[in-house]
Order: structure tokens, then C-alpha cells, then sequence
């Protein structure tokens, strides 16, 4: 099959028809290269948006208090709910499919840090154990807040990154005590989080010793909870469920969507899942198209290019070659062609998406686009075959004919 | 060399049927040098077509050196051209991509010649016709004359038995013309038997037979061509 002599007369055909073979090159070339650039662009878009849920915990409900919007049983609409420890208990050992759950209790006002002679103010969250799997917390040392902190009452705090930087310097931190607006906690951990600078800069206390440490009684602030692997029509009747429990609590209608707000972010993962195969959609439908013009392109060029070698056809066949050598003469030609411009618009695809993935700014909605490699090559494979394919028929046909009839042919 | 026997052949195209030749029987000894002579849409040109296997015929018996020629496939038909057959053509038919050296090696590329010594035997086929100069020229910088004494070279280099020319002055003024038939009849002086197409009486007085075609039969197949 190789033979060094058979692909100088190729390459010497090739060269003697510039035209022609730039088309054809170009065509595949052009092909390759938007289908490179596209699905890197689709990756990039969806890497992009996926960044933008990295921080939380895409399968949970989440449970904010509001005011009540219809009276109900002779109670005026506009009561305030106020969500209590027993609205989480009854969340816990009630609602099925729960994962982790946890309360945040808010201090309120600031709250000042101090460590040493060091004093700054930092937002300060009191939760429950299941709350490092709301928010993705990545402990970096010692534990986070657990069950026993939580019943009783231990002053322990788990601090975020750059609130170890603030007030520790290089310190260890570890088993120091920070004094919260004048009440001392023992650092038991330090944390950090993919949700970007302010995350760090948090203080986590166990909600039970901050709701008797500063004045909270039962009260909490929001509700959170994990759903683990249920399925979306699951979650979605556990926020029913969560709504109606609080609802009998609070003695406020079950329709009453505006007494306490029950969010599924399952469903919004649901919908951001839509939109990425929308997305993925658009993007194999247009490379398609684009895959398919070129197919048409070089099919077009390779039936017109035989057509006009019919004569050189004919004056080969007086000369002595089979109807197979010429018709394996023009195929090589194609693939050598279809295939060099492939691995071409390949590279510069990859070049582009290379570049772009440098220039874009990190963070950004547009990131890390890349493109996979089987999917090109068998893109690449497709345009050659096809290329192949459209020579084929023409060149079997004039390979075919009587070297008469060839010769004959203008 | 070359024996016909009652060959017929009949051109269908569409709902039109030409019968070109109407029971041809023809011999052509090895170092012969014969002119096919007749009016356009005589069959001359369709007879050296099937003498050359370029085209098949219907019924009869064609014997090329004894062999029968009859419904042979195209790959082998290819490779008796290939060892017995040189061409040449009214319109040269000469790649316009490629040089002069080029064109004349084209037919040892199909015989297996190696490129550097098929090269090298085009040039000298190229010094034979009297155009070593002019090897790296593409057909299209060269004159009528000198392309169609490229064309003998190309049909010279592979040593073929046989030489068929299908009107080889056809495009070419006299002068030119003569100097082709020179060429040709020295080829013939080496042995190779000739076999020239024309409707021109200078040129077919340059070989030693004329075979008169006149539709489709032969009219006489052992003219003497007249001097001139």
C-alpha cells in the first residue's frame, strides 16, 4: 500500500493543482476548525455556569420566615412567623428524605472579633453540624462544629481562612481563644470554601451556645437541609411537606406561600440542567450543520475535480493503467488532502480554544473551554470519509469507462 | 501482428445506431508501416481504437500477436497497452500539469519503473525526438510540433511493438507535419510497426501501404502509395 512513488505522483498532482486542493483543504480545514471552536465554546459555557454552583449544595431546601399574606382561622394576615427549634426538630424527625439539616441563628448588629491586641469585625453564623454540607465548608484544620458542641453548649468556634490571617498572623490557631463581643471561644477548626473571598472571612459558632450566649432563646433565623439523592418530585413534595409542618406550627393557611418561603434549589438545579443541554444541544446542532457544509463542500469539489480529470483519465488508461490505479490515485489524493487539512483545522481549533481560555478572565461564565479529542478526530474521520466517498463514485465511473469514450471528453 | 476477421461494431446513442465497421478483415505484419486512410466517419479512427484496445468491437476476431482480443476485461486490457502499445493523438493529449520529462515517464510509472530511472530513460527518449532542451517545460510553453514530438516520445519510451497514430499531423502545418513522419518512419526503421490514421495523401504517402476505408469496409487494404 505504501509506496513512496505512488505519493510523489500524488504530491505532484496535488502541487500542480493549487486551486483545487486549497478548496478542498480549505473546506475540511474550516470545518474542523468551527466544530473545534464550538463545542470548546459550549464546555466553556457550561464550565462556566457549573463554577457559578460550586459553593453550595445543589440538592437542598432551604426556609426563610415572612409575614402571612390570607387570614386564617380568624387570625389577621401580616403576623410575622418566627421559626423556632422546634420548627427544625419537627423538620428532622419528621420530614422523610433528609440528609443533613441545620438552623442558622443570626447574632444581630456587628460583632467584634478579638484575638490578642488584634480587633475586627466578622460575620458570625451559629449553626448546626449538618451545616458544613450546605455550604460545602472544606475544613483545612482541626473539625467543625459537632453533636456535642451542640448539646452542650460548648463556646467553640470553627474560623474561615482569612479570619485566621486577620487576627493570627502565622500563629496556629488551633485551641487559642477569640473573645466574641467579649465572650471567649476556643478555635476548634479552620475552614476554607470555593464560594469566593467573603466566605472566608466567616465565624462559625454551635447555634445552641450562641441562642443562650446572646439572647436568642429558640429563635433561628432560616432552616437548611440536604436532600441527598432523591429525585426532583421527591424533593418537591419534601418542601410541601416542610411547608405544611410549619404552617400547622404557626397556625398560617398551607397555601400561604408568603408565611415562610420554602426554596428547592433541585428544582433550580433542574432547570440550570435544562439549560445546560439546551446549550449542548445548540452546540452539536450547529457543529453538525457545520460538519454537514463541509461534507457538501468537499464532495462538491472532489465530483467536480474527477469530472475534470476525465480526459487525464483516459490518457492514463492509453498508457497503461488499470481502471483501479487510477481510481486508488484519486482516492489517495483525497484522503491525503482531507486528512492533512483535518489534523490542521484540528490543531488551530485547539490553538484558538487555548488562547481563549487564557484570555478570559477566571470566574467569569466562560471557562476552561476544551473540546473532546474523539469527538474531533471522529469529526476529522467523517469530513475524510466523506471527502473519500464523493471522490469514489465519479472516479470509478470515468475509471470505469472505455479509455475511448475518456479521451473523448472535453 | 495485427489480425482482424469480420469485425463489426455498432455505436448505439440513444434511439441512434451507427454501424462503424461492417465485417473489417485486416492484417497488419510486425514492421509494417501502413496508413488508414478515409473520410471523417469512415471508422478509421474506431479501427485503431480496437487495434489499441481503447475500444471493444461486437462480433468477429481480433488477434493481437496470435492472442484473441475479444470481451477482455479493462485491467488487462491495461496491461497489453501497456506492453504492446505506444499512442499518439491528433490533440497530443499530453497532461498540461506536467513537464515534458514527465509526460514521456508517465507510462513507465505504470510499468513499475523506479522515478529517478524512469526520468532518466525520458530524457532519453526526450534526446531521441530532438527535444532535450526542452525536459522541464509544461506542454502549454511548448509549440504544436514539439508537443506532439513529445507525444511520440512518450509513445516511444515504454518500447512498444507498436506505434498507432490517430491523425498525428492533424493539428500541425506541413513543414511540421513532414518532420513528424520522419520521426515516425525512423521509429519504423527500428522495427516498430506503424500504424498512422490520416485523411492527409502527404502523410499516408510517407508509409509504405495505404488500407482505404470507406463506410465502415475496407476498400483496399494494399494501396501503394503513390511517390511524391
Amino acid at each position: 500500500m505504501f509506496d513512496l512513488d505512488t505519493w510523489q505522483e500524488i504530491l505532484d498532482t496535488i502541487r500542480a493543482n493549487r486551486m483545487r486542493s486549497f478548496l478542498t483543504a480549505f473546506s475540511v480545514a474550516w470545518g474542523i476548525f468551527m466544530l473545534i471552536v464550538l463545542l470548546g465554546s459550549g464546555q466553556g459555557l457550561r464550565n462556566g455556569v457549573a463554577y457559578q454552583f460550586r459553593d453550595d449544595a445543589v440538592n437542598s431546601i432551604w426556609v426563610w420566615p415572612g409575614q402571612t399574606s390570607v387570614p386564617y382561622k380568624g387570625l389577621q394576615p401580616g403576623r410575622r412567623v418566627q421559626l423556632t427549634n422546634e420548627d427544625h426538630d419537627g423538620i428532622a424527625t419528621g420530614v422523610g428524605g433528609v440528609d443533613h439539616i441545620t438552623s442558622r441563628f443570626s447574632i444581630g448588629g456587628t460583632l467584634q472579633v478579638r484575638y490578642r491586641d488584634e480587633t475586627t469585625a466578622f460575620d458570625v453564623r451559629s449553626v448546626h453540624p449538618g451545616h458544613l454540607y450546605l455550604e460545602k465548608t472544606i475544613i483545612t484544620e482541626g473539625r467543625f462544629i459537632n453533636p456535642l458542641d451542640i448539646r452542650e453548649y460548648r463556646k467553640v468556634a470553627v474560623i474561615g481562612v482569612k479570619v485566621v490571617k486577620a487576627l493570627f498572623k502565622d500563629e496556629p490557631p488551633i485551641g487559642r481563644y477569640i473573645e466574641i463581643n467579649g465572650l471567649a471561644f476556643k478555635v476548634v477548626g479552620t475552614f476554607t470554601d470555593e464560594g469566593g473571598e467573603g466566605e472566608l472571612e466567616k465565624i462559625y459558632l454551635p447555634i445552641t451556645t450562641a441562642q443562650r450566649a446572646f439572647g436568642g432563646a429558640n429563635r433561628v433565623s432560616q432552616i437548611m437541609m440536604t436532600t441527598g439523592d432523591e429525585p426532583l418530585a421527591r424533593t418537591a413534595a419534601m418542601a410541601k411537606d416542610v411547608h405544611r409542618r410549619v404552617a400547622e406550627r404557626h397556625t398560617f393557611s398551607v397555601d400561604d406561600e408568603r408565611a415562610v418561603y420554602v426554596r428547592d434549589s433541585n428544582e433550580e438545579f433542574d432547570r440550570f440542567m435544562k439549560l445546560m443541554a439546551a446549550i449542548r444541544m445548540f452546540v452539536w446542532v450547529v457543529g453538525l450543520g457545520t460538519i454537514l457544509a463541509g461534507v457538501v463542500g468537499v464532495s462538491n469539489i472532489m465530483m467536480i475535480a474527477v469530472r475534470e480529470r476525465t480526459r487525464e483519465i483516459g490518457v492514463r488508461r492509453a498508457l497503461g493503467a488499470t481502471p483501479w490505479s487510477v481510481v486508488s490515485l484519486i482516492l489517495k489524493e483525497s484522503i491525503l488532502i482531507t486528512g492533512v487539512a483535518g489534523y490542521a483545522g484540528l490543531v488551530l481549533g485547539i490553538a484558538v480554544l487555548e488562547i481563549a481560555a487564557r484570555v478570559m478572565p477566571p470566574g467569569g461564565f466562560f471557562q476552561r473551554p476544551e473540546v473532546d479529542l474523539g469527538v474531533a478526530i471522529q469529526a476529522t474521520l467523517l469530513l475524510v470519509a466523506a471527502g473519500t466517498a464523493a471522490g469514489f463514485f465519479p472516479a470509478r465511473r470515468a475509471g470505469a469507462l472505455r479509455p475511448v469514450e475518456a479521451l473523448r471528453n472535453e | 501482428m495485427i489480425h482482424l476477421e469480420q469485425i463489426d461494431k455498432t455505436y448505439v446513442s440513444g434511439r441512434n445506431r451507427v454501424h462503424v465497421l461492417k465485417a473489417v478483415d485486416l492484417t497488419i505484419e510486425a514492421g509494417e508501416m501502413v496508413s488508414v486512410m478515409g473520410a471523417s466517419g469512415s471508422g478509421k479512427s474506431t479501427l485503431m481504437n480496437i487495434m489499441g484496445l481503447l475500444d471493444g468491437y461486437d462480433t468477429g476476431a481480433y488477434r493481437l500477436d496470435g492472442k484473441l482480443m475479444k470481451d477482455i476485461s479493462e485491467t488487462r486490457a491495461a496491461v497489453y497497452r501497456r506492453q504492446w502499445v505506444g499512442f499518439v493523438f491528433q490533440s497530443f493529449n499530453l497532461i498540461p500539469f506536467k513537464t515534458a520529462a514527465e509526460n514521456v515517464a508517465l507510462p513507465l510509472y505504470y510499468q513499475g519503473i523506479k522515478r529517478r530511472r524512469r526520468l532518466a530513460m525520458a530524457r532519453d527518449a526526450l534526446e531521441r525526438v530532438g527535444l532535450a532542451d526542452r525536459a522541464e517545460h509544461r506542454p502549454s510553453e511548448l509549440s504544436g510540433g514539439e508537443q506532439q514530438r513529445v507525444a511520440i516520445a512518450r509513445a516511444l519510451v515504454s518500447k512498444p511493438k507498436m506505434v498507432l497514430a490517430d491523425e498525428p499531423t492533424g493539428a500541425l502545418d506541413s513543414a511540421t507535419s513532414t518532420d513528424i513522419m520522419r520521426l515516425l518512419q525512423e521509429v519504423n526503421r527500428e522495427g516498430v510497426t506503424v500504424v498512422v490514421v490520416t485523411h492527409e495523401h502527404d502523410v499516408a504517402a510517407m508509409t509504405r501501404r495505404i488500407i482505404r476505408l470507406r463506410d465502415g469496409r475496407i476498400e483496399n487494404a494494399h494501396e501503394k502509395p503513390a511517390d511524391v
